[in-house]
């Protein structure tokens, strides 16, 4: 079934003011024949922490990059802040969007990787303002200024001027942090932030995922960090073979799973 | 190493030294670590091999001087000719034009080879298989005769009515030649370059709402500089001498120059050995040129080669550090 037949009599989402986040239905990703999302139903209400568990190649990673449009949904709908992903609706069609109006979208979208991707040809600082200069026509100046607080909340306001490689892996996940915050999004993405890290490093990053929490951000977090997922998540979403198995409140869903394989993925985990 | 690391090294479990009376400690624990004196390993083989190349470089030396037949003085009258440094003056501006050409000509058919649209990608594949695969001196000579198979040059536009003998002068083939068999090599160092950065790099970009373009002027092509200078510095060295080629099409580029002399004085060697020496001279000036380029672009992705300067700097400040431990 394609996007377009789906989209065909259903109602419009609600007024983005009060519709989720993020906003999943049914949707389907294949590479080939290899379908990797099998029908995703998932919200993500404002301000939520949702962390995504699961497997490796379970979809959790190709569902968060479908949310910015990284890569392209074959089926269902997802909605972004009562906006469908990478098309816009006209009568029953989705249009794909331009690339300049993709853009525009993802600069409200913050995303963080498992292998940071700074820039490593800039300093810390020109990776923090070179996004919201290019794609927010912002100052150098007023770039600057929101760069050097935001160097500051995640601790590494000494490493302005240095390069990607001098720092340590943990320093360089909290840079990619503050460069997607940079951009002032209204969500964050994160795909596995502290799996290619040093383990006495993942604290330092993990910590300043708590506080940006504590501060109201909606966040979707592809995690292997359980406790992190227990503490901080609102709720916690485990995915198996491109399906969503159980989903709940992270508490219960971490100490008490119900269904076979999270109780099975949780043993092994643990 | 340390006398005591060594020690450590051949008793795996341990021993513990300071444990055990001063008599039964092996002899080296006598000497204190910090007074031991490392005597580096000798390479006998290498000395011979030194010495054997020095002995080599003198008789060439003492052969190329003694032998009158290169006529030195002859070389040295004609080493600032005027008409020699007219030659050299466009065998150097055509060696940037056609580089310019070629390199801006490259960074399009590398993009167009990336392209999603297999026209466009395949259009950039048949360009680069036709310039490469045939000898640039022949390409040069249909582009003097090119008036012999396009006599009156229209571009299928009206009002377009162009001399094909009056527009390709030997100077314009010479450019169209050279460049545009450059760009087919350039192009596939571009792409190199480009496919060499991280693709994460693209999604990062694309991901903070970069767009496309910004993304490769910003944050691709910079990065791919790091594997694009180093071969481009190459063809740039390759292009100088290659311009001599176009003394065939009556272009008065260095050689043509030293020719033209030598077939009135009938002294071809003592010229070719003048346009040798300014060959030799500007490829040594474009290597060290390469060489700052290549460090100015490597800026934060590994530690930066010193300059000459820098490692004088380092010698002097090392030795008088080891003098002044001496003399302390």
């Amino acid at each position: 079934m394609t996007a377009t037949d789906q989209v065909k009599n259903q109602e419009q989402p609600a007024s983005p003011g009060e519709s989720p986040m993020v906003w999943a239905e049914g949707v389907h990703k294949s590479y080939g024949r290899n379908e990797v999302l099998k029908g995703i139903e998932l919200t993500v209400g404002r301000g939520e922490v949702v962390c995504l568990i699961g497997p490796s190649g379970s979809g959790k990673s190709t569902f968060l990059r479908c949310i910015n449009h990284l890569e392209r949904v074959d089926g269902g709908r997802l909605w972004v802040d009562g906006e469908v992903v990478g098309y816009t609706q006209r009568g029953d069609k989705l249009h794909e969007l331009s690339d300049r109006e993709i853009c525009r979208r993802r600069t409200h979208i913050g995303m963080v990787f498992q292998n940071f991707n700074l820039f490593p040809h800039m300093t810390v600082l020109d990776n923090l303002i070179e996004a919201p200069r290019r794609a927010l026509g912002q100052k150098k100046g007023e770039a600057t200024q929101r760069a050097l607080a935001l160097l500051e909340q995640v601790g590494l306001q000494d490493k302005t001027h240095a390069y990607p490689r001098h720092l340590s892996g943990g320093q360089q996940q909290r840079v990619a942090i503050a460069r997607a915050l940079c951009m002032e999004p209204k969500l964050m993405l994160f795909d596995e932030p502290t799996s290619a890290l040093d383990p006495e490093l993942v604290g330092d990053v993990l910590a300043v995922m708590r506080d940006l929490a504590a501060t109201g951000m909606t966040m979707a977090v592809v995690t292997h960090e359980m406790s992190f997922a227990r503490d901080v998540a609102d709720r916690v979403v485990f995915f198996d073979d491109g399906q969503v198995v159980e989903e709940g409140p992270a508490a219960r869903v971490i100490t008490d799973p119900q269904h076979r394989r999270t109780q099975a993925f949780l043993r092994a985990v643990r | 190493m340390t006398g005591d690391a060594g020690a450590g090294a051949q008793a795996p479990p341990a021993p513990h030294v300071d444990d055990q009376p001063e008599s039964q400690r092996p002899a080296e624990l006598s000497v204190d670590a910090a007074e031991l004196t490392i005597v580096p390993q000798r390479h006998i083989g290498r000395w011979i091999a030194a010495a054997v190349l020095l002995v080599i470089a003198a008789l060439m030396v003492n052969s190329v001087v003694s032998n009158e037949r290169f006529q030195w003085d002859v070389v040295n009258t004609y080493l600032r000719d005027v008409s020699i440094g007219r030659g050299l003056w466009l065998t150097v501006w055509l060696t940037a034009v056609c580089m310019m050409v070629g390199a801006a000509l490259g960074v399009l058919l590398a993009v167009m080879r990336l392209s999603g649209n297999p026209v466009i990608r395949t259009a950039a594949f048949g360009y680069v298989a036709f310039f490469r695969g045939t000898p640039v001196l022949v390409q040069l000579l249909l582009w003097f005769n090119l008036a012999a198979l396009y006599p009156v040059i229209t571009f299928g536009l009206p009002g377009v009515n162009l001399d094909a003998n009056a527009i390709i002068t030997p100077l314009a083939a010479a450019i169209l030649g050279l460049g545009l068999n450059e760009a087919a090599y350039m192009s596939e160092i571009v792409r190199a370059g480009i496919l060499s950065v991280d693709h994460g790099q693209q999604e990062a970009a694309g991901a903070l709402g970069l767009t496309r373009g910004q993304t490769m002027r910003r944050v691709v092509l910079p990065q791919a500089m790091r594997v694009i200078i180093p071969p481009t510095g190459n063809e740039t060295i390759g292009m100088l001498k290659t311009t001599s080629l176009v003394s065939v099409i009556a272009v008065p580029d260095l050689l043509y120059a030293a020719q033209t002399i030598y077939s009135r004085t009938f002294q071809p060697i003592p010229l070719l050995v003048v346009a040798s020496i300014w060959y030799l001279v500007v490829t040594s000036v474009l290597s060290v040129g390469q060489f700052y380029l290549e460090r100015r672009f490597s800026r934060g992705n590994r530690t930066l080669a010193p300059t000459p300067l820098m490692r004088l700097r380092a010698a002097v400040s090392t030795h008088a550090a080891l003098s002044g431990r001496k003399s302390s």
